[in-house]
């Protein structure tokens, strides 16, 4: 095993890499698109109808494909998008993982669009893991859109090509006069029509369009995109039948829980093997050096049991004598006082230097300064990291709960020792992600797990688990200065960031300065550097990486910016954003980032939250904007705030521009949970880190926010702009605690710069 | 041996009298979705109803069960507010992730059968064990309400 230090940078470098790829995916373009792509037929006649597929790159898929009912023809069916049945059912594959964005359900009423099917009659279905055929089967950085968007339509549209020229051919007319809507196509002229699903047969037999033939619906010809609909699996979600990675049983299973060093790197000398094996239900317990990467799997004990109960409670009894030499012994309150103690020391090399820093502050009117700091945070996802695994000859089948199945299986080939192709992996729902799903860690230690154990087996975490060996958001400390020039506008911006590295060379995963940032702050002065600590505590992207936090530190400076000037603090926005700075502009074409937009949701945001208007006295309206995600964002937060430092949330408005939306309560819902998130990481969540130990353990030391202190309210609003869709599951997070604390400010005079708000002895009422 | 009346049936159980209700459904009476989220009262994804009363059956043993029937999200849609908080769930597309839903409509029925015009603060009363990580508060007070206006 390579030393730990060297493991650390090891598996920070793998998730940086994997989160700068994440978020790389461009906007998506019109056709064509994305490479080579060619649509093909997975299997052709009988009673499964038509099923089409897409694969990037033909080579070699011809022998493939096949008419019969052989298996590989089957289970390749299975990997399809669409099938029509013959009786009218059309099923849908949805390709991406359903962490709780509504993408099963975005991804239906995409591809249906273009088939023009009947709603009423798709059913979705979870696809597999194969990127042969689907390509990218991810869901983080909010891109599962983006980057099926151009793939879906063209599976729509071209099963309903192929349809057409099946009836056209029936019925002896042109394709151009055929017409397709819920399932059924018409000849008006003959006053011919036919259902999908008694074409279906026929059409598959038509040849395959080139994707480049096909014409794609403009906006004002939709149908489904941009409806109300309800997610595809709620009927088994309210119900309680089994979808989610924890809910998966096979028969003669076993259960178990693998226990890690509480302080991260820690190793296994040895542990009372002996009396764990002999505590009820327990079946085996054994120790696994593991790779030494935290992305894979660290060093511990699996305990191997015939319920999960007797696992845990083996657990419990675990002693394991630790191997601390290598071991993180950080403590959280040390960084932050260093932190504290070297901020106001610009260093010499800056990462950003534009215009002239020295002489717009000589010549400023007004100048600010202020240090501002967040703390390390965690996912903690309602449903705890889990996988199920079964190794038997030589292949292993896997059940996984994760953001990045396609990314788990050279890892896991790696950790087993065997080829890809021998992996099995079926996705299930996954209950929530937030960017923890997107580490493999837990998949892997199942596989792991699964070839010592001669069943299947369900890997099993505690929440403890879940709380001690997570990615963390880094913690995070801005020193920043501002100048006001005579007209009252931005003139200066400095920023001593100081952040976190593993490899003592660039920031670790999650702990970089956004490239949101550098495009939106605007002043023609600009100079920034930063400071890095070394961690071994691992960290990785959390529910808009950087911008969860980094956006709370701008904009909440950018409001004393704007109070420094006098000026009205959305008319100082609108100023700012729309300075022309032009080293500020992004040099990558596919950043969407227009000064435009973001002016538009700052405007009807402030419209919306009733800007200007008059408030009793201990009440303020706040309000900061955003770019994240390739989404424009503004949000507005209204609130009184008692001589307790009680705070009551009167009103949260948020406006987006994510071009058109696929799914209106779908993204609503986006929107809603992403504040409410946001409220909650703002005002109570902390992690702590002593001596190398995560020292919050469960719920009960991490108030996520309860329904007694929901807000009665959030309105979202969207501006629809002409631009291809972009995702909505982060945009709606960072803008909210700037917001938030900009409300506080104007209520109370108190400038909030720190979080969590409970540190600053404030609460939410009831 | 222990005999429990789950759903409406009985079973004879030959587990540990201090295994918590939880695992006996999920992991031996394939029962799952009652799930498991902190295993120490704090998150209410677990919550089933034994003798009418919503209980965090990660806290409850088998043992301590007695004769109260229990009753879980798979058979709560048969009896009329688990049908009709349901159905009010799907109506206003409460769902995110889902994971937490089990816990709060088991909740949420409960507080019908004993109120059946709840108001906010009965419903922040009620609902206070139960957390979303995805935030879905807002459709879920909705729902409640929603489904109350239906009791007839
Ligand atoms: S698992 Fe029972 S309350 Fe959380
Ligand atoms: S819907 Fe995800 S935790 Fe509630």
């Amino acid at each position: 095993m390579a030393d730990t230090r060297s493991s650390f940078a090891q598996s920070d470098a793998y998730l940086s890499a994997l989160i700068r790829e994440v978020r790389a995916a461009p906007a998506a373009r019109a056709l064509p698109a994305i490479g080579r792509r060619t649509l093909f037929k997975l299997a052709g006649a009988g009673a499964a109808g038509l099923v089409l597929g897409f694969r990037l790159g033909d080579a070699a898929f011809a022998a493939e494909v096949g008419n019969d009912n052989t298996a590989a023809s089957q289970s390749l069916a299975m990997n399809a998008f669409i099938r029509i049945a013959p009786d009218n059912t059309i099923t849908i594959y949805s390709k991406a993982p359903e962490i709780g964005q509504g993408i099963k359900t975005s991804f239906g009423v995409i591809i249906a669009e273009e088939l023009d099917a009947d709603w009423n009659h798709v059913v979705m279905e979870q696809a597999d893991i194969n990127p042969k055929v689907y390509g990218y089967q991810g869901a983080g950085g909010s891109t599962s859109i983006p980057r099926a968007w151009d793939q879906l339509r063209q599976a729509g549209a071209g099963a309903k090509a192929m349809l057409i020229a099946a009836a056209a051919e029936l019925w002896g007319v042109d394709p151009s006069q055929i017409t397709a809507k819920d399932s059924v196509l018409t000849h008006a002229a003959s006053g011919r029509s036919a259902p999908y699903g008694s074409l279906a047969v026929a059409a598959a037999n038509m040849p395959v369009p080139d994707p480049k033939s096909l014409i794609l619906k403009t906006r004002g010809q939709y149908r489904l995109i941009g409806k109300r609909y309800r997610g595809v699996d709620d009927p088994k979600v309210v119900s309680g039948q089994p979808l989610f990675g924890i809910d998966v049983q096979l028969p003669g299973m076993v259960y178990a829980s693998y226990t890690k060093c509480p302080a991260a790197g820690g190793k296994v000398r040895s542990f009372n093997v002996d009396e764990i094996k002999a505590q009820r239900g327990v079946l085996d317990a054994f120790a696994l050096n593991g790779t030494g990467l935290s992305v894979e799997v660290m060093p511990g004990v699996a305990i191997i049991a015939k319920d999960t109960w007797s696992a845990f409670q083996a657990k419990d009894k675990l002693k394991v004598d630790w191997d601390l030499s290598e071991a993180s012994t950080e403590s959280s309150s040390q960084f932050s006082a260093e932190a504290k103690k070297i901020a106001a020391d610009f260093p010499k090399k800056p990462d950003q230097d534009v215009g002239d820093m020295d002489k717009s502050f000589a010549n400023a009117v007004k100048t600010a300064e202020a240090y501002y700091d967040y703390p390390f945070a965690a996912h903690v996802p309602l449903e705890p990291m889990n996988a199920t695994a079964h190794w038997h000859d030589g292949v292993l089948e896997m059940w996984v709960p994760t953001q990045q199945p396609d990314r788990g299986l050279p890892l896991i080939a790696k950790v087993a020792g065997i080829p890809q192709e021998n992996i099995v992996m079926h996705q299930t729902r996954v209950g929530g992600g937030f960017g923890r799903r997107l580490i493999n860690d837990y998949t892997c230690e199942a596989a792991a797990i699964a070839q010592k154990v001669n069943a299947p087996v369900k890997l099993q975490w505690t929440r403890e688990d879940d709380f001690s060996h997570d990615f963390y958001r880094p913690a995070g400390y801005h020193q920043f200065k501002g100048a006001i020039d005579k007209d009252g506008r931005i003139d200066a911006w400095q920023e001593h960031f100081i952040t976190f590295t593993a490899d003592g060379k660039k920031e670790a995963s999650g702990a970089n300065l956004t490239d949101n940032l550098k495009y939106s702050i605007k002043a023609p002065n600009l100079r920034r550097a930063k400071t890095m600590f070394r961690l071994k505590i691992p960290t990785g992207p959390w529910r808009a990486p950087g911008d969860n936090a980094q956006v709370f530190a701008a904009q909440s400076f950018m409001h004393e910016l704007s109070l420094a000037s006098g000026r009205d603090h959305v008319a100082f926005l609108l100023d700012a954003v729309n300075r022309e700075v032009p080293e500020l502009a992004p040099k990558d074409k596919s950043i969407n980032f227009s000064p435009k937009r973001a002016s538009d949701v700052i405007k009807l945001c402030a419209e919306k939250a009733g800007w200007g208007k008059t408030l009793p006295k201990g009440s303020g309206l706040g309000l900061a904007w955003c770019y994240s995600h390739a989404g424009h964002v503004a949000q507005a937060v209204e609130l009184s705030v008692d001589a307790n430092k009680r705070i009551k949330v009167e009103r949260i408005v948020v406006v987006l521009d994510v071009g058109p939306v696929i799914d209106m309560a779908g993204s609503e819902a986006q929107a809603q949970g992403a504040s409410t998130d946001a409220l909650s990481t703002a005002i109570g969540l902390k992690i702590t880190i002593e001596n190398g130990r995560i020292q919050e353990q469960n719920y009960n030391a991490y108030p996520i926010l309860r329904m007694p202190f929901a807000p009665m309210t959030i309105e979202p609003y969207f501006i629809q702009s002409d631009n291809p869709p972009t995702g909505m599951g982060e945009p709606a997070f960072p803008a909210l605690a700037p917001a938030l604390g900009n409300a506080i400010f104007a209520a109370t005079g108190e400038r909030v710069r720190r979080l969590p708000l409970r540190d600053l002895g404030y609460s939410l009422a009831i | 041996m222990l005999s429990l009346t789950i759903n409406g049936q009985s079973h004879q159980i030959d587990l540990p009298e201090d295994m918590p209700l939880l695992w006996v459904l999920r992991d031996h009476l394939n029962l799952v979705g009652t799930k498991y989220g902190c295993g120490i009262a704090q998150c209410g994804v677990c919550t089933v109803h034994v003798g009418g009363k919503p209980v965090r059956s990660c806290q409850l043993t088998i043992g301590g069960v007695g004769t109260r029937a229990v009753v879980t999200i798979e058979a709560i849609g048969q009896t009329p507010n688990g049908a009709k908080v349901q159905q009010a769930w799907m109506e206003a597309a409460v769902p995110q992730c889902g994971y937490c839903q089990a816990g709060q409509i088991m909740s949420a029925t409960a507080l019908l059968n004993f109120n059946p015009h709840p108001d906010d603060s009965d419903i922040d009363a009620a609902m206070a064990g139960n957390l979303c990580r995805c935030g879905t508060y807002i459709r879920i007070r909705q729902a409640i309400k929603n489904a109350a206006a239906k009791t007839a």
